[in-house]
């Protein structure tokens, strides 16, 4: 029965196609890949370098912001393009502090078109974060209709602040300025190797300089392969039109939801 | 008292300690988004020379982050130990930096000496060493650990498989486990993150890896990455707790900020330590660590981000883990900005911990919007292994389809073992030779559908017929 030494100098096995390769309808993880000696085999090396080579364009592509501009005025809204304190890419990988503040001239923008605008409900920033397609791709969707629900609920809205190279805590300095009783932002999130159109989205209840994550709720993998954009918008819906009626976001807010699961669905 | 040197005609002052320790740091991002790096390349050098002549002593009085407002400092000062630190007690750090490459200094004579240096007197001879210097003294270090198996014996290289999965589905879980044993890794931990931090979760994932080593006899441990008062709540329910997990900092305010303090550390290595469950040893916790977690929880007291790493590992060897693990490129470009960065914060955090007399591994990793690719992990991969690294990572392809990073893969590990003749945990590699997935210590047999942990688990009853 010992044929050990045999099946290492000449495998019977191809093994590229290990038997436990059906295991892969479990999970998305890389497994049963096979191996040259123990080495990953080429064709396994090249589909990995190609899904890095996807997420690091993504990382690096530039925000087509005036596609996402004309779409979303289309779809009927007023759109505001405001500016952080980061102008290029890799100012924003490595400062996000600046990411997190807006720049001089569009915080004297916000105070101006304050007093034009008047107090409102809502104020929804879209940024492109660490990946701009996928603000390209889904935000326009997800802004619809999650305008569609909160309209409908009686909210008002401020118009679309688009701002590039926006971190998640801008929402704090944008809200207070304006005064929004909340405040929404949309970004793309940093790509995983299989998802380099994955959006974000965190919201705070009287967003102002001290808040900090705690303060905040966030839907995450937002595209049509996790959640899809329509979900994603009534699991934000849902989530504003609590945080609202308990008047708080955050970590509290997250336990209520968990308290009360079956809502989600009746909205 | 400020420090100072001249170079040519300029005169460079450093206010303080923390400060002169910042500024001779090797560039890095995160100690530029801090405020605290050198403004020149020339400061930075004026910096290391100054603090080359600082003598090893200054470190126990002058003290960083005062004794009364911070309990890691008030825990460095009171278990230091001054006859260990008798041998170095009259160098400076640059003569120490020569001391620690001398023939002399030998492994005995580094375990004698670790409980006599405190965190801020390795990370400063850190600063001044080269990558080449990290990997020499490192190797000369040998800490060994052992709970079910054995980790850090010479000529051993131990995996933590690491088998996660976005929703904790424990099928998928399953699948990733026994994708890491079919290519023979878990000897150091089998250690899933769960994406949910309940007791709920915890306990499914801790009866499902319990039930696998019980029913293949694995010899190797378990540990669910949740929070360590998680852990506690589901070791006071009785639930199989091998290892106690928890992410450190250097300082009282970051340790606040992750929710924890000595105190429920020592709780909960008492609790562990009372369900006896280790076989040949009892280091029962397992911590993780990396340079930028206390400025990302503005809990920095202006130092550097490698000096606080390295107060993190005094907290660490309070405590006798099995397991220290530097993630070191997970954080992001905005502390380590790319592979060189990277590198280097690998090999500082592995030779800091390892001269502190920590069981030391290193997660070799990189995220996507940092400037690293894989041949930048192979050449980090490359230099732990020569530097006697205790256990590095395993995901299934190098790709943690959870935490959206990428780390070191199954294969990578046998790359490692094949260059440098290394070889698993002892216990575990008796294992694998009995399970028929490894001859003679590193060389991965063909494994059909009829294996052992193919034929009986679960989730392997659908696979398809087995090929001939």
């Amino acid at each position: 029965m010992d044929n050990t030494a045999k099946a290492v100098a000449s495998p019977t096995l191809d093994p590229g196609q290990e038997p436990w390769v059906g295991l892969r309808r479990f999970t998305a993880a890389r497994i049963a890949l096979g191996r040259t000696g123990g080495s990953q085999r080429m064709t396994t090396v090249l589909d990995f370098r190609l899904s890095h080579a996807r997420a690091r364009d993504a990382v690096m592509a530039p925000f087509d912001i005036d596609g996402v501009r004309t779409r979303l005025e289309h779809a009927g809204f007023a759109i505001q393009r405001i500016a952080t304190g980061v102008a290029d890419k890799k100012t924003y990988l490595v400062r996000p502090d600046l990411g997190r503040q807006l720049d001089v001239s569009s915080r004297t923008q916000i105070t101006s078109l304050a007093s034009d605008w008047g107090q409102r409900d809502l104020v929804i920033i879209i940024s492109d974060g660490l990946a701009a397609q996928a603000a390209e791709r889904h935000a326009e969707e997800t802004v619809t209709r999650l305008a569609g629900l909160l309209v409908g609920a009686g909210w008002t809205l401020y118009p679309i602040l688009l701002a590039p190279f926006g971190r998640v805590k801008l929402q704090d300095e944008v809200g207070e300025l304006l005064g929004a009783r909340h405040s929404l932002i949309l970004l793309g999130e940093r790509p995983g190797l299989g998802m380099p159109d994955s959006l974000g989205a965190y919201l705070t209840h009287r967003p102002c300089a001290a808040c900090t994550d705690a303060n905040r709720n966030c839907v995450s993998n937002i595209r049509p392969e996790g959640l899809p954009p329509a979900e994603a918008a009534r699991k934000i819906a849902h989530l504003l039109i609590e945080s609202a009626r308990l008047g708080l976001s955050g970590v509290a807010l997250k336990d209520t939801q968990a308290a009360n699961g079956l809502s989600d669905q009746a909205l | 008292m400020s420090f100072a040197t001249t170079i040519g005609r300029t005169r460079h002052t450093f206010p303080s300690l923390g400060t002169l320790l910042a500024k001779a740091t090797p560039l890095r991002s995160g100690d530029v988004l801090a405020g605290v790096a050198a403004d020149s390349a020339e400061e930075r050098i004026a910096a290391q020379l100054c603090l080359a002549d600082v003598p090893l002593a200054r470190f126990l009085e002058d003290l960083l982050i005062p004794y009364e407002t911070d309990e890691v400092t008030r825990l460095i000062i009171d278990t230091h130990d001054r006859a260990a630190f008798a041998p170095v007690a009259s160098l400076t750090v640059g003569q120490f930096r020569d001391w620690l490459l001398r023939y002399e200094t030998d492994a005995p004579r580094l375990a004698a000496l670790s409980p006599g240096l405190t965190p801020e007197m390795v990370a400063a001879v850190a600063k001044l060493m080269g990558n080449q210097d990290l990997v020499l003294v490192a190797k000369k270090c040998r800490v060994v650990t052992a709970f079910r198996s054995t980790i850090g014996l010479p000529g051993r290289l131990a995996v933590r498989l690491q088998p996660n999965h976005p929703t904790d589905d424990p099928n998928g879980i399953a699948a990733s486990i026994l994708d890491g044993l079919l290519y023979g890794c878990g000897d150091a931990v089998i250690g899933i993150n769960p994406a949910t931090d309940s007791v709920a979760a915890m306990e499914t994932l801790l009866r499902l890896i319990d039930e696998l080593v019980h029913r293949y006899d694995i010899p190797t441990q378990s540990c669910i990455l949740a929070h360590v008062t998680t852990a506690l709540q589901a070791m006071s329910r009785g639930e199989p707790v091998d290892l106690v997990f928890q992410s450190i900092t250097g300082t009282e305010a970051g340790n606040k900020s992750f929710g924890f303090n000595l105190g429920i550390l020592a709780e909960a290595r008492a609790a562990a330590l009372s369900l006896k469950r280790g076989t040949v040893g009892d280091n029962c916790m397992y911590f993780e660590t990396g340079q930028g977690s206390c400025l990302s929880a503005n809990a920095h007291h202006g130092l550097d981000q490698q000096t606080c790493e390295t107060r993190a590992y005094a907290v660490a060897r309070a405590f006798k883990p099995l397991l220290v693990n530097t993630v070191v490129g997970f954080i992001g470009p905005e502390y380590l900005y790319d592979g060189k960065q990277i590198i280097r914060a690998g090999l500082e955090d592995h030779f800091c911990g390892k001269i502190l007399g920590l069981p030391m591994g290193v997660d070799v990793c990189y995220t996507n919007h940092a400037e690293a690719d894989q041949d930048d992990m192979d050449t980090l991969l490359t230099l732990l292994g020569v530097a006697g690294c205790n256990f590095i990572m395993g995901v299934p392809g190098a790709d943690d389809i959870m935490l959206g990073y990428q780390s070191t893969s199954f294969h990578d590990s046998h790359y490692l073992r094949q260059v440098l003749g290394l070889r698993p945990a002892p216990e575990f590699e008796a294992w694998l030779e009995k399970m028929r997935i490894v001859t003679n210590g590193r060389r991965l047999l063909p494994v059909d559908g009829k294996h052992a942990l193919l034929a009986n688990h679960s989730p392997a009853h659908d696979l398809p017929s087995t090929r001939s």
